[in-house]
């Protein structure tokens, strides 16, 4: 189920203007690793590449390889809609499908791509998908409500079911619990230690105690000024960063002294 | 009691003087009494022949206005003066605004209601009547036929184009898309009429060419634009996130577009469109040099005049026969029929837009 991601000395550029640059990590498979680092160092600009989702944004390119198992998703004639079905993504912002209801959210996968489906089977996969996400229990009487009317915390659970239920290799998660209360946001961290069994994750995150609660491994970002671009700056096990960094850049970001 | 609670009451230094309730509605009342009394005494003392409606509700409003910013500036202070006036102004500007809407739809149900509630009128057509009676059912089916054919030619073409805009469009081709899409919204109507008459009158070598569906290119020339620039308009409200959402689902854009963009923004496209059709219907020179005028029955889009009901208002009007009365009165009850029409279908947009739009099912 899980792969390996390895990173060869990647740019990402919007046009011309040099976002991230030079960066190089192997994330290995079953793992949780998060990215740290100030706003605006390019870690989600980063996290994007590894499912070409920054191709939506005009203008966004890369340089460099990334490898997926071995796969570089940046060779010749690599389909970007091949690339998301194995890496998933769960966004910032809940952002269930408005039309849809809690059942169709999940199955959007499935139901977005024309597959069919029997009843059975995907009453199946409604109920896995939502019990991974931690949210069965909550939602498993009005699965024919609209999505939008759930809490916010909810949403954002809803999110990763339907990202869990297309089965893909890999999860990324930008910032999932920015928009969340501190309840929903440790359901969600609850949901990611469970997830590991299945996945690897990559988690971009702001909080510094969460980065440290969910995560193996921890890579600090960081941009030498406003202009310049994002580099990575220290990449090792996540206790390692915390406590006995090897630069002095993250050691004063995880201890607060900027940033 | 204590003696604290036998003190002076205790003042809240947040309390300021208030105009009792409904204190507006009084002084309104009031200004438009003294107004009608002043007016009454003119026509009484013979000054002016009979009472000045209008004058007494124009000058009875002006009143109010002066009346309840003096009173409320020596009530309530200069803030709240302030505000009761600029709300009598604003109040009035809205009501000057729906009287002429008000006074067309007043004039014309009660010219056209006479002709429009005769037993014929909506089962006959012109052929063979000259002085009263008759129906305008010719005109009502030309009318559906035209606009309806204008309205399948337009919403793949507007919608299309919108969805290339929005969704796909870079560089010089969407400018210049965008940029022609601004210059139709303005073109004339007749000229549209006239570029569907010079193109079927070239096409079919005939230069006195006049038919159906010569009508509904007409009005689709001007029904695109309006189509393009609304749908482009529902399709950015679209938030970005969704399309997101589903290309890391890995579905395809074009899915994306189809299932999540089309279905999100459906309730504003339809009204989009509808409005667009609001729009064109009326729309009588294009209609009558392209699709001519005729008293006939006329099913067939593709041969023969066909009549509509705009053209029908006007030819009614300037071609009166010597029962002209009768043929003023089709022109009102032609007009009306009209009317309705474009409000039925802002009904219809209306109950479209609420069954489309998403629930929030709480």
């Amino acid at each position: 189920m899980s792969k390996r991601i390895e990173v060869n000395d990647l740019n990402v550029y919007y046009t011309n203007f040099l976002a991230v640059e030079g960066v190089s990590i192997v994330i290995e498979p079953r793992t949780v690793t998060a990215f740290i680092g100030p706003s605006g160092c390019g870690k989600s600009t980063f996290i994007r590449t590894l499912n070409r989702m920054h191709e939506v944004i005009p203008g966004a390119r890369v340089e460099g390889e990334v490898l997926i198992d071995g796969n570089n998703l940046y060779g010749p004639g690599v389909d970007p809609v091949l690339v998301r079905r194995q890496v998933g993504m769960v966004f910032q912002r809940p952002n269930p499908f408005p039309t849809m209801s809690i059942q169709d959210n999940v199955l959007a996968g499935v139901k977005l791509n024309n597959r069919r489906m029997s009843k059975t089977d995907a009453d199946d996969l409604t109920e896995k998908a939502l019990r991974g996400a931690n949210l069965w229990n909550e939602v498993k009487d009005r699965l024919a409500r609209p999505g939008s009317g759930l809490s916010g915390g909810q949403q954002q659970r809803l999110c990763i079911a339907r990202a869990i239920a297309v089965e893909p290799d890999v999860i990324l998660m930008d910032e999932p619990c920015s928009a969340l209360d501190p309840i929903s946001t440790l359901a969600i961290e609850d949901l990611i230690e469970e997830m590991k069994q299945e996945y690897t994750i990559v988690i971009v995150t702001h909080n510094m105690q969460q980065a440290s609660r969910v995560s193996d491994r921890t890579a600090f970002f960081n941009i030498a000024g406003t202009g310049k671009p994002g580099k990575l700056i220290e990449y090792d096990d996540t206790t390692t960063i915390f406590s006995n960094p090897s630069v002095q850049a993250t050691e004063d970001y995880v201890s607060g002294r900027f940033g | 009691m204590s003696s604290v609670t036998e003190a002076s009451p205790l003042t809240n230094s947040l309390t300021a003087g208030k105009l009792p309730r409904r204190s507006a509605l009084w002084v309104l009342l009031a200004s438009w009494a003294v107004s009608a009394a002043v007016f009454a005494m003119l026509y009484l003392s013979g000054a002016v022949d009979g009472f000045n409606i209008v004058g007494t509700v124009v000058f009875g409003t002006v009143l109010y206005c002066v009346a309840i910013y003096v009173l409320s500036r020596l009530v309530e202070g200069s803030r709240k003066a302030k505000d009761r006036l600029m709300t009598a102004l604003v109040t009035a500007a809205f009501v000057i605004a729906l009287l002429p809407l008000i006074s067309i739809i007043y004039t014309t149900v009660v010219n056209g209601l006479p002709a429009f509630l005769t037993p014929t009128f909506f089962t006959s057509s012109q052929r063979n009547v000259v002085g009263a009676g008759g129906g305008v059912l010719h005109a009502v089916i030309g009318t559906l036929f035209v606009t309806g054919m204008a309205t399948l030619i337009s919403v793949p073409i507007g919608l299309l184009a919108s969805i290339y805009l929005v969704e796909y469009g870079r560089g010089r081709l969407a400018k210049a898309i965008t940029f022609f899409v601004d210059v139709m919204t303005g073109i004339p109507s007749i000229v549209a009429g006239l570029f569907a008459f010079a193109l079927f009158a070239l096409l079919f070598d005939d230069p006195g060419i006049r038919f159906g569906f010569g009508g509904a290119i007409a009005l689709s020339v001007l029904m695109i634009p309006v189509v393009v620039r609304s749908s482009e308009e529902m399709l950015k409200l679209v938030p970005n996130e969704l399309r997101e959402a589903a290309f890391a689902l890995g579905v395809p854009k074009w899915l994306t577009i189809l299932k999540v963009v089309l279905p999100t923004s459906m309730a504003g496209i339809v009204t989009g469109v509808m409005l667009s059709i609001a729009r064109v219907i009326g729309e009588t020179a294009p209609l009558l040099i392209i699709a001519g005028f005729t008293a006939s029955m006329n099913y067939d889009l593709f041969s023969e005049r066909m009549m509509t009901l705009p053209v029908f208002v006007y030819t009614q009007y300037a071609n009166q026969g010597a029962d002209s009365q009768a043929f003023i009165d089709r022109a009102w009850a032609g007009a009306l029929t009209l009317i309705l029409i474009v409000m039925l279908l802002n009904g219809l947009a209306r109950l479209i837009a609420y069954w489309f739009s998403p629930k929030l099912g709480r």
